[in-house]
């Protein structure tokens, strides 16, 4: 390491400065990335880190500032330039078409030339996903493919493409422990071999494990740093205090409470699921014979890798997929032949984890999207006429009340940091006084502090007699809202255990198969 | 023999299809193309007109209808680079920008064929079909199908080409994804504009070949608003065969016969009336519409102008 800072810098980011309408998104930014080095990035939702590392992948322009590589001063005018220059970069929303396969995803932009080397690429491909351990199959197409596992798919990519600079925006947030892990081997590798990693997250023990230099960000400027020398020489305990402190400012209280209560014992049942089947292309089904059954004010949580059917049970549950057979019963009735609609009507919601695609229409402003799921309904609207001015204001309250980043009301939702759009979603589905709620990984992208604001205000709910399922692949997380927890690996759910301590090892094994209850 | 299985009637119904129908074929080739990246062309109508024109005064010029054929993809061109410029490059609203194509290439053409050949109507260079040894053989359809001037086969050629470029090239992904994800493409290393560019601009080369077609194979000359809607039709097959370009050669015959109705009923002396046969494409369009339209595949970013930052 010490050899390492003697080496020319890998990057030097000069006094880099973006702002957007309302913004600074960037302010004065001096950042040096060193070879054989792992520098964390941290911050709070909207602090300006995508912003920071899409100007060194080619993405924005900086208003302001200067790059060098290698010594050497540059200008990255697209995203080619940087790849042309070794910078590999996974970016915090999934960057893949859709439409295409996993592997001509992997060519795309290679080759630019007549005949594809897909062979090549497939032999390419699976040496990488050794060194992963995931398995992709290169022939599926990417729309098919759960979140975490396109997020894999990019992670290769970026491996694949970054022979100098290794991007990485919170590549771990729709993996589980168990493939953050790996990928944590696999970077350390790399960055003996040379090179230089930037990682985001707003996992800090991520960050402090995985990074041999911290920098902090707050509303745009660097607020802090710490050294290698210091990460090495103090307590765990100090600089997570010290850390937390630089992101949230002075008055952080981002530690996790244990929020989960009791259950009534004398809660009657609300919501059962029945045998729900769901045939799929693949060797299993998609959802095989899924029952439970939920009181009132309960929060069953459901673990699992990604991909194993948590996004088509909680499809289902909220009338988007069709289920060819089982049933669902709320309140003694069956809704499983009830639309979409009519299922929020009865107070179903569900909270999707995609939030670009299913979760908020990118060109209208928050306010629209706050009340997309009330069209029609007073006071936002009467005798059929949109109120705009209701509507700002409820906007308003919701983003005050939610702590969300953004200039105003009116700006569209897809200029937000990742965080503060998920904290919108959150904010709408909180605000409707729903009965069931379905949750898919509703804290991923959060910084600390959001985090805990959001699992207490669904431990609140769960109190005021809302039934929740909640989705998430981040066990500490269900171990300190859930009260009862489920596995579900290949389409298959275990039978729900009460929540204790220690509890995740055993969770970890079901989530991987290896031991059946 | 009379009535509709006569070998007149079938044979003119077969020939003529072809001929109305290859125009269709590179004209909706070219928009197929566009709208896989991601471009709605809606002044197909005019790149073909604009062709058309161009294609006659250049085989007038250079008494060659290949002359011709060049000289009227490139004018299709050129009138592309218009879309390039303001749609691709200067994002201006891709549907305006079409109808404007349209509707001035429209007056152009006509002004001008109006100053300078309204008292001639002179007529392009005959050409000579190429009879395709053994298949145009084949009775009754034979000749219909397998003996036409050479750019009526190169039509079918260039499908397949272009087929093979989507499907198995680094351009063809790169097309596909202008059109998915744009994003998607330039973090790779794309670039949306410059794929989009080029895409637009074969566009317009085949919709300028389409129309020059028209007028150097079909009808002989030019009369102002020759293409007569086809540019439109060709937009609606495009969408119909769901990025899949190969059914175009089916499809493009298959409406190219239902245009060419009329005179094979006329030449086989059946009596029907003419404004029921003239429907029929269009009629056609929409039962296929009802059919199969709900299925149609449009890419995502279709007719969206792309900017890096606006994310
Ligand atoms: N294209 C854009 N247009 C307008 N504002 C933008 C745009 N991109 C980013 N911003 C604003 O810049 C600020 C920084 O955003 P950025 O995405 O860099 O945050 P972040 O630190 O990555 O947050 P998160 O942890 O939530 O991902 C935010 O306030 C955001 O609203
Ligand atoms: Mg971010």
């Amino acid at each position: 390491m010490v050899l390492a800072n003697e080496l020319t810098p890998s990057v030097e980011l000069i006094g880099i400065t973006k702002t957007y309408p309302g913004v600074v998104a960037n302010s004065d930014i001096h950042l040096t990335l060193r070879p054989g080095e792992v520098h964390s990035l941290l911050g709070e939702n909207g602090a300006g880190k995508s912003t920071l590392i899409g100007i060194l992948s080619g993405m924005v322009q900086p208003d302001a500032g200067e790059i060098r590589i290698k010594g050497e001063t540059v200008r990255i005018n697209s995203p080619r330039d940087a790849l042309e220059r070794g910078i590999g970069t996974v970016y915090q929303h999934s960057l893949l078409v859709p439409t295409l396969t996993v592997l001509d995803n992997l060519l795309l932009g290679v080759d630019q030339g007549w005949k594809l080397g897909r062979d090549a690429a497939k032999a390419r491909l699976q040496e990488v996903s050794t060194l992963l351990d995931v398995e992709i199959d290169p022939s599926s197409v990417v729309g098919d493919l759960a979140l975490g596992q396109r997020q894999q798919v990019e992670i290769v990519r970026a491996l694949w493409r970054g022979e100098g600079v290794l991007i990485l925006d919170e590549p771990t947030s729709m993996l589980t422990p168990q493939g953050a892990e790996k990928l944590v081997q696999v970077v350390r590798r790399l960055v003996s071999n040379g090179l230089a990693v930037v990682f985001i997250t707003h996992k800090l023990n991520e960050a402090l494990d995985l990074g041999d230099r911290v920098t902090v960000l707050r509303r745009g400027k660097i607020v802090g740093e710490v050294t290698p020398a210091e990460l090495q020489n103090r307590s765990r305990a100090q600089i997570t205090d010290e850390v937390l402190k630089m992101i949230f400012g002075e008055k952080s209280d981002a530690s996790y409470a244990a929020f989960a209560s009791q259950v009534s014992e004398t809660a009657d049942e609300t919501f059962r699921v029945d045998h729900l089947s769901v045939e799929g292309s693949g060797p299993h089904p998609v959802l095989d014979n899924v029952s439970f059954t939920l009181k009132r004010g309960e929060i069953l949580g459901i673990a699992g890798i990604d991909g194993n059917g948590q996004k088509e049970l909680a499809e289902v549950l909220a009338g988007q997929r069709h289920a060819d057979s089982g049933e669902i019963i709320l309140d003694d009735q069956s809704i499983q032949n009830l639309s979409i609609a009519a299922r929020q009507a009865k107070g179903i919601r569900y909270v999707t984890d995609d939030r670009h695609g299913e979760g908020t229409v990118g060109p209208l402003s928050i306010a629209l999207n706050i009340v997309l799921k009330r069209v029609g309904e007073v006071p936002f609207w009467r005798w059929s006429l949109v109120r705009h001015s209701s509507i700002r204001e409820f906007a308003r309250k919701l983003i005050h009340d939610h702590d969300v980043r953004a200039p105003h009301e009116e700006v569209a939702i897809s200029t937000l940091s990742g965080g503060n759009m998920q904290k919108v979603i959150l904010a709408r589905e909180l605000a409707l006084e729903p009965r069931v709620v379905v949750y898919n990984k509703p804290t991923y992208g959060l910084d600390a502090r959001t985090t805990s604001l959001v699992l207490a205000s669904i431990a609140d709910q769960a109190k005021a007699g809302v039934t929740t399922v909640f989705i998430s692949t981040e066990l500490s997380e269900i171990v300190s809202i859930c009260h009862r927890v489920a596995v579900m690996y290949r389409g298959k759910l275990s039978e729900p255990i009460m929540v204790r301590s220690g509890i995740e090892l055993k969770l970890g094994a079901l989530m991987t198969g290896s031991t059946t209850l | 023999m009379n009535g509709l299985f006569s070998e007149v009637f079938i044979s003119s119904l077969v020939s003529g299809g072809v001929i109305a129908g290859i125009p269709l074929i590179y004209a909706g080739l070219g928009e197929a193309i566009s709208e896989r990246a991601g471009v709605l062309n809606v002044g197909l109508e005019g790149m073909m007109l604009g062709g058309a024109y161009g294609g006659f005064v250049g085989a007038l010029h250079f008494h060659s209808t290949w002359f011709g054929l060049l000289s009227g993809g490139l004018t299709g061109m050129i009138i592309s680079l218009f879309m390039v410029v303001l749609c691709v490059r200067l994002n201006s609203n891709q549907i305006v920008v079409g109808i404007a194509i349209t509707l001035g290439a429209e007056g152009v053409t006509a002004l001008l064929h109006g100053a300078i050949y309204a008292d001639t109507y002179p007529r392009v260079p005959v050409v000579h079909p190429y009879a395709i040894p053994f298949l145009s053989n084949i009775p009754i359809i034979g000749p219909g199908f397998f003996n036409h001037h050479i750019s009526a086969y190169l039509a079918v050629v260039v499908v397949f080409f272009v087929s093979w470029v989507l499907k198995s090239t680094g351009i063809g992904l790169s097309i596909k994804a202008a059109g998915d994800q744009p994003h998607a493409l330039e973090a790779a290393g794309g670039g949306v504009h410059r794929i989009r560019t080029i895409s637009v601009l074969s566009t317009g080369l085949l919709a300028g070949l389409g129309g020059s077609f028209i007028v150097l194979v079909g009808a002989g000359l030019f009369v102002p608003f020759i293409t007569n809607g086809k540019g439109f039709l060709a937009i609606v097959l495009a969408m119909l065969v769901r990025g899949r370009v190969r059914w175009l050669i089916v499809a493009g015959v298959l409406f190219g016969m239902s245009l060419s109705l009329t005179t094979a009923l006329q030449l086989a002396g059946i009596d029907v009336p003419i404004d029921l046969v003239l429907m029929l494409p269009f009629v056609l369009i929409i039962v296929v519409l009802f059919a199969f339209g709900r299925r149609s595949y449009l890419p995502a970013a279709l007719a969206l102008p792309y900017d890096r930052e606006q994310r």
